[in-house]
C-alpha cells in the first residue's frame, strides 16, 4: 500500500488536515498512538454514567469555514459567561446586550455603559488580526515571499488601513500591553476587571501584570463570535462529538485511520523524510510526512538525534510549553441551589489581584492557593453527560503549572482538586456533600494522557514572540519543517490552538501545494 | 505685548536645554535660521533630573541620574560639549557582591568577562560569546532609529496634501521604508531574531543562553532598571536594550561618570545654549499653556505673567503636560481621545534613590577593592527580583530591594572632600503610592532601613560609614523634581508606549495636538536616559515646521 501522505495524530488538526488532503484526492494514512480519535478533543467518563470533555469544553473557535469545507454537523448549545461575586450574586453576560448592561450596572453604571463600546471595539480589532488566522504566514523579508503571499499581506495591510486611524493605532498600542492596564483604562469594578484578566491570562503563563496578555485575549476575542463573551458554545455530547464528526467527514474523504497505531520515529533517508516506523517495526512510507503532535514531541523525539541543526534544536527545545491549566471533573448526585440554574460559563476571577497573586504561586512553581477557575455544568443542557437527575461539572483550573519545583505531581493533582472544592463550596454552598465522584487532570496528566508537551493546551503558548511568524520557530512557520518531507500541520503551527481546525487546513494547503510542485517537476 | 520669542521652551531638563540650543543654533553649525528662545525652569537651577547639588557640605550629589552613555555622540559633537567643561569618564567594571561566597564581576572587556564568568559556569563562559554578538546585533539595528522621527503608519498616504510638503506627505513613508530598509538589511534569519527579541522577557533570553542563577539575574539588571516589570515579564528583553545602546568614546554599551556629577551634562548643554543666544529663566514655573483659536501662542507663569511666542514647546512628561498646563477645552476642542490617552498614559515610577556621604570608602562582600570603581549591583537570581517586584505589584517597596549602586568619588575627586565618598544608590522596585498608607516620614524611615540593611549585608561594617543620607520615593521625585509618578523614563518603556505611539497614538512625531505646540522630553521617541535625543528630534521637527511656514 502506498500512501501520498502519512500524517502522525488524529486530534482534531490532524483529521482536518488529512480529510483537506483526501478530499484533493490524495491518499492519507492517519497514525494514532492511542485507541481513541480525538486528541484533546475528546469526551471521557470518568465516574461510571459521568462523562465529561476531557481537555477543552467550550466550543468557540471552530473555524466557520473549515466546518462549511469538511461539512461538519454539530449540534451545539449557546451560552453565556457569569462573572461570579460573592454571596452568590453574579453579572450575566450574554447575547442580549440590554440585559448584559443592566446586570454590570448593579455594580457600576460607568462599566455597563463602557462594556458594550469597549468590548465591541476590542473584538473588531481581534477580527481585524483574525483574518490571518486562515492564512499561511509570510516572511518578515516581503521580497522572500511568492506573489499570492504578498498579495494576502498587502491585503492584510490594506484591512488594518481599513479600521480607520484610531482603531489602528489603538491597535498598534493595546496589541503589547497588559491586561492590568487595558482593563483599568477601560473599567472600574473589579469583577469585569477580573474577567477580562481571566481571559487575557487563561492558557499563558502569564499574569495580567505582564505585557503581551492584551495579545492573548484578542486572539481568543478573534474566534469568539459577535456577541463576544456573550456568546459562546457547548457541543451536545460534549467535545468529543465533534471529533466523532472529524472522523465520520475524515473517512468519508477516504482517510484511512489507525489507533493503537503508534509511531516510534520518523523514517529519515538521504536527508528527507520518507515515511514512518511503528512501534512494532512496521514501515509506513509516503512521500510526505505530516505531524499533528507538537512540535517538541515531533522534533526532539520523532525525528532521532543528528537530523537537525542544533541552533534550531534549541529554539525547539525552549519553546514556552509550561502548562499551566489543569482540569478538573465533579460529578455530582444533584445541584446545590444555587447553581440550579447556571447553564453558562461561570468565571471565579473576583478581581485583577486574585487573579495575579494565583499567578504569583506559578511563578515560583507551586499550585495556585486560591485558582481562578471556569466552570461549566454541560449537563444542564445535555442530560446525556450524566445518569438521570445527576450532573457534571467541568472545570478549569489556573494556575497549576507543569513546572513545579518542590510539589510532586501528585501533590498537585490532590491540591488541585481540594483548592477547587474548596473555592467552589463556598459560592455553592452544600456543593462539597453532593460530590460522588472527581477527577483531576493536571498538565501532567495531560501530557501523559493526551501527549500535549508540558501540559499547554496550545501545543506552546499563544504569545507574541511563538506567534504568526515565529511559530514554531523563524523561518518554519509555513508548515515546512527544516527536513525536507516533513511537516507540522498542530496547533504548534500557526495559528495555534484552540478547536479552530486552522492550523491543520492551513497545513493542508501548503502540503498540497508542495505536492503539486513535485507532481508537475515529475 | 513685550517681547516675543520664536520658541518657548517649558523646563529646562537636558533635553529642553538641548532642543533650545540645537533651535538657536538653527539646526545646523553655521545655521541660517537662528531661532529666538527662551527657556524657562521652575527650578532654582537648571538641569532637571540630570542635576548635581550640595546637599550635604563639602559633597556633590547627582540626586536623580547618576550615570553617563545614553547622550548621544552626534549631539555631544554638534553642541560641543568638551568645549563647555563636559568629561565623561568610562568605568571598566561592573560587580555583583555575594555575602555567601564569590561575586560576579564584569569589566569593559570582553574576554577579561568571560574569564571572570568561568569560576562561576563554564558553560556560560562559553555562551557569553554568543550572548554578546546577539546583543550587540540587536543595538546595530535599533540605533539608527533613535536620531529619526519615528514614522506614523497611519500617514503613510504619499498623496495626502498637508502643509509641509503640498506635493503629499511623503515623510512617513520614506520614514517606514528606511526602517524597512535598515530590517531588511539584517537579513532574513536576523529579523525574526528582531521581531521576538522586542516581544520577550529577558528571562526567556537569558534563560537560553546562561544557567547560573545570579549570573541570569545580574545580567537582568538592566532590563529593570526603571521599569515596572520583572525578568519574567515580556517586553523586558527591549528595555535591556535600551541600557545598551549607548556609547562612550565610541566603545558600544560602555557607561561613564560625569566629571562633577550628572549636573554637568545639563550645565554643559546649558552653556552651548547660551553661547547660541538661548535666554535662560530659572524660578520661572509655567502655570499654563495660552491658547488661542487652535494654536498655542505662549505661556503664563505661576506669577501671573504673560509670554508670548510663535512655538511652546514643553520638555515636561506627556501627563503633567496635557493634564496640568493644557486646559481639557482646548484639547476636546481638537480631539477628546487626547485627553483619555493623557489620563491613560502608563507612567507608574517603580524606583526610588539614596544619596549617601560616605566617610570612607565600603569594602562589598565577594568583590575585590577595585569593584568600587564601577557599578555594584546588588542582587541575586531571578527570584529575588520577582520577589521584589511582587511587593511592588502590591503596593509596597520591595523589602529586599535590587539596587544598583555607584561610587563616583572613586574615579572623580571633585565631588567629596580628601578619603570621603559620594554614594549613589538606585533602588527598585518602590512605588509611587503606598497600599496601606501615603508616604509618611515614618514610612520613608522605614523603606531608607530596608535598602540600608540590604547593604549593610554585602558590604559589612557600611552603616558606620554613613555621614548624611538623603532619601527619595518616587513621591520624592515627583515633587521635588516633577516627574509624573516618579517615572524616570517620563514615561513607561513598554511597546504600547513606543516609536509613533509615544507619548500618544497620533502625537508619535513631537508636534502637539494645536499648530505651535510640541514636546522635546523624554516622554517621545526615543525615551528616557540622558540621552539628548528626544530633545534634538523635537528640535528638527519644529525647524522644519518654521522653513515650511507652518509656524508664521
Amino acid at each position: 500500500m502506498t500512501y501520498d501522505v502519512v500524517l502522525i495524530g488524529a486530534g482534531h488538526n490532524g483529521l482536518v488536515a488529512a480529510t483537506y488532503l483526501a478530499k484533493a484526492g490524495r491518499k492519507v494514512i492517519v497514525l494514532e498512538a492511542s485507541d481513541r480519535i480525538g486528541g484533546a478533543a475528546s469526551t471521557r467518563e470518568f465516574a461510571p454514567g459521568f462523562k465529561v470533555s476531557g481537555v477543552a469544553h467550550i466550543l468557540h473557535a471552530l473555524h466557520p469555514k473549515i466546518a462549511g469545507d469538511l461539512g461538519l454537523r454539530l449540534e451545539t448549545q449557546a451560552i453565556g459567561t457569569s462573572v461570579l461575586l460573592p454571596e452568590g450574586k453574579s453579572i450575566e453576560i450574554s447575547g442580549d446586550a440590554a440585559a448584559t448592561a443592566a446586570s454590570i450596572r448593579q455594580l457600576s453604571a460607568a462599566d455597563a455603559e463602557a462594556w458594550p463600546r469597549v468590548m465591541a471595539r476590542l473584538t473588531r480589532l481581534a477580527g481585524a488580526l483574525g483574518s490571518f488566522l486562515t492564512r499561511t504566514p509570510p516572511s518578515p523579508a516581503i521580497g522572500a515571499n511568492d506573489f499570492q503571499t504578498k498579495l494576502a499581506l498587502a491585503m492584510f495591510a490594506l484591512q488594518l488601513r481599513m479600521l480607520g486611524k484610531k482603531d489602528m493605532l489603538e491597535l498598534t498600542r493595546i496589541l503589547t500591553m497588559n491586561v492590568f492596564d487595558l482593563a483599568n483604562d477601560f473599567f472600574e469594578s473589579d469583577a469585569i476587571k477580573g474577567l477580562l484578566s481571566f481571559d487575557a491570562t487563561l492558557g499563558v503563563y502569564l499574569g495580567p501584570r505582564s505585557p503581551n496578555t492584551v495579545f492573548n485575549l484578542l486572539y481568543r476575542l478573534s474566534s469568539y463570535g459577535k456577541h463576544g463573551m456573550g456568546g459562546l458554545y457547548l457541543p451536545k455530547g460534549g467535545m468529543g462529538a465533534v471529533a466523532a464528526a472529524l472522523e465520520k467527514a475524515a473517512r468519508a474523504a477516504g482517510v484511512e485511520i489507525r489507533t493503537n497505531a503508534p509511531v516510534d520515529h520518523i523514517l529519515i533517508e538521504q536527508e528527507t523524510a520518507t515515511g514512518v516506523v511503528l512501534r512494532g517495526g512496521e514501515e509506513v512510507r509516503a512521500p510526505v510526512v505530516a505531524s499533528s503532535a507538537d512540535p517538541q514531541t515531533t522534533l526532539l523525539k520523532l525525528v532521532q538525534p543528528g537530523n537537525l541543526d542544533t541552533e534550531f534544536m534549541k529554539r525547539i527545545r525552549h519553546l514556552r510549553m509550561n502548562g499551566c491549566v489543569a482540569k478538573v471533573h465533579l460529578a455530582l448526585d444533584g445541584l446545590p441551589d444555587a447553581w440550579k440554574s447556571r447553564a453558562g460559563r461561570m468565571v471565579l476571577a473576583p478581581k485583577i489581584d486574585y487573579v495575579e497573586r494565583a499567578f504569583d504561586c506559578a511563578k515560583y512553581g507551586r499550585v495556585a492557593d486560591k485558582p481562578a477557575l471556569e466552570i461549566v455544568i454541560p449537563s444542564l443542557t445535555d442530560p446525556s453527560l450524566a445518569p438521570a437527575g445527576k450532573h457534571v461539572a467541568s472545570i478549569l483550573f489556573q494556575y497549576a503549572p507543569y513546572k513545579l519545583r518542590t510539589t510532586t505531581p501528585d501533590e498537585a493533582r490532590r491540591q488541585v482538586l481540594e483548592r477547587t472544592i474548596d473555592a467552589l463550596d463556598v459560592l455553592a454552598p452544600g456543593l462539597r456533600t453532593r460530590i460522588v465522584g472527581s477527577e483531576a487532570l493536571t498538565p501532567h496528566d495531560l501530557e501523559t494522557q493526551f501527549g500535549l508537551a508540558g501540559g499547554q493546551w496550545h501545543q506552546g503558548e499563544v504569545t507574541l514572540d511563538q506567534m504568526f511568524f515565529l511559530r514554531p520557530a523563524g523561518q518554519y512557520q509555513q508548515y515546512r519543517m527544516p527536513i525536507p518531507g516533513l511537516w507540522l500541520c498542530g496547533a504548534g503551527a500557526h495559528p495555534g490552538g484552540n478547536v479552530s481546525g486552522a492550523a491543520g487546513a492551513n497545513a493542508a494547503r501548503e502540503m498540497l501545494k508542495s505536492l503539486r510542485q513535485r507532481r508537475a517537476a515529475a | 505685548m513685550a517681547e516675543t520669542y520664536d520658541a518657548i521652551v517649558i523646563g529646562g531638563g537636558h533635553n529642553g536645554l538641548t532642543t533650545a540650543a540645537y533651535l538657536a543654533m538653527g539646526g545646523e553649525k553655521g545655521g541660517k535660521n537662528k531661532l529666538k528662545v527662551l527657556v524657562l525652569e521652575r527650578y532654582k537651577k537648571v538641569g532637571g533630573a540630570a542635576m548635581s547639588e550640595e546637599i550635604y557640605p563639602g559633597f556633590t550629589y547627582s540626586t536623580c541620574s547618576y550615570v553617563c552613555s545614553l547622550l548621544r555622540p552626534e549631539i555631544f559633537r554638534f553642541l560641543d560639549l568638551p568645549r563647555h567643561g563636559l568629561q565623561v569618564i568610562p568605568y571598566e567594571i561592573n560587580s555583583s557582591p555575594n555575602p555567601e561566597g564569590e561575586g560576579i564581576i564584569t569589566y569593559k572587556d570582553h574576554d577579561r568577562t568571560r574569564e571572570s564568568l568561568r569560576r562561576h559556569s563554564i558553560k556560560d563562559a562559553e555562551a557569553y560569546d554568543h550572548y554578546a554578538a546577539e546583543i550587540s546585533r540587536q543595538c546595530r539595528f535599533i540605533k539608527p532609529l533613535l536620531l529619526l522621527t519615528p514614522p506614523d503608519p497611519t500617514r503613510v498616504n504619499p498623496f495626502a496634501q498637508n502643509r509641509i510638503n503640498p506635493w503629499g506627505r511623503r515623510e512617513d513613508l520614506d520614514g517606514l521604508l528606511k526602517i524597512a530598509a535598515e530590517f531588511g538589511r539584517m537579513g532574513e534569519k536576523e529579523m525574526y531574531e528582531i521581531i521576538r527579541f522586542w516581544t520577550m522577557s529577558i528571562g526567556d533570553f537569558l534563560d537560553e543562553y546562561f544557567e547560573h542563577p545570579r549570573w541570569k539575574g545580574f545580567s537582568a539588571a538592566s532590563s529593570i532598571i526603571g521599569t515596572a516589570l520583572g525578568p519574567y515579564s515580556p517586553g523586558t528583553a527591549y528595555v535591556l536594550l535600551h541600557h545598551y545602546m549607548g556609547e562612550v568614546d565610541g566603545q558600544i554599551g560602555a557607561w561613564g561618570f560625569a566629571r562633577g556629577g550628572m549636573g554637568s551634562v545639563s550645565k554643559a548643554i546649558a552653556s552651548a545654549a547660551t553661547e547660541a543666544g538661548v535666554e535662560i529663566r530659572t524660578n520661572a514655573e509655567v502655570a499654563k499653556v495660552i491658547v488661542r483659536n487652535g494654536r498655542a501662542v505662549g505661556v503664563a507663569l505661576a506669577d501671573g505673567e504673560e509670554i508670548y511666542g510663535k512655538t511652546v514647546v514643553s520638555n515636561l512628561d506627556p501627563k503633567r503636560t496635557y493634564l496640568k498646563l493644557i486646559e481639557k477645552s482646548d484639547l476636546d476642542a481638537i480631539d477628546p481621545d487626547i485627553h483619555a490617552y493623557a489620563r491613560n498614559f502608563k507612567i507608574r515610577g517603580s524606583s526610588g534613590k539614596l544619596n549617601i556621604a560616605l566617610d570612607g570608602l565600603p569594602r562589598f562582600a565577594g568583590c575585590p577593592m577595585e569593584s568600587a570603581w564601577g557599578t555594584i549591583d546588588i542582587g541575586g537570581d531571578f527570584d529575588y527580583i520577582e520577589h521584589a517586584f511582587d511587593d511592588y505589584k502590591y503596593g509596597s517597596w520591595s523589602k529586599r530591594p535590587f539596587l544598583d549602586i555607584v561610587i563616583p568619588t572613586t574615579v572623580d575627586p571633585t565631588m567629596a572632600p580628601p578619603g570621603k565618598h559620594f554614594m549613589s544608590v538606585f533602588v527598585q522596585y518602590v512605588p509611587y503610592k503606598l497600599a496601606e498608607s501615603p508616604w509618611t516620614p515614618q514610612m520613608k524611615a522605614a523603606f531608607e532601613k530596608d535598602v540600608i540593611d540590604t547593604i549593610e549585608e554585602n558590604a559589612p561594617g557600611f552603616r558606620n560609614l554613613i555621614l548624611h543620607c538623603q532619601t527619595r520615593t518616587p513621591w520624592d521625585i515627583e515633587n521635588e523634581v516633577g516627574l509624573t509618578e516618579g517615572n524616570i523614563f517620563q514615561g513607561e518603556l513598554t511597546l504600547d508606549q513606543l516609536l509613533f505611539n509615544r507619548p500618544f497614538p497620533g502625537l508619535g512625531q513631537y508636534r502637539g495636538p494645536f499648530d505651535g505646540f510640541y514636546m522635546c522630553g523624554s516622554g517621545t521617541h526615543p525615551g528616557g536616559g540622558v540621552m539628548g535625543a528626544p530633545g534634538a528630534n523635537a528640535a528638527r521637527e519644529m525647524l522644519k515646521d518654521f522653513k515650511h511656514g507652518v509656524v508664521r
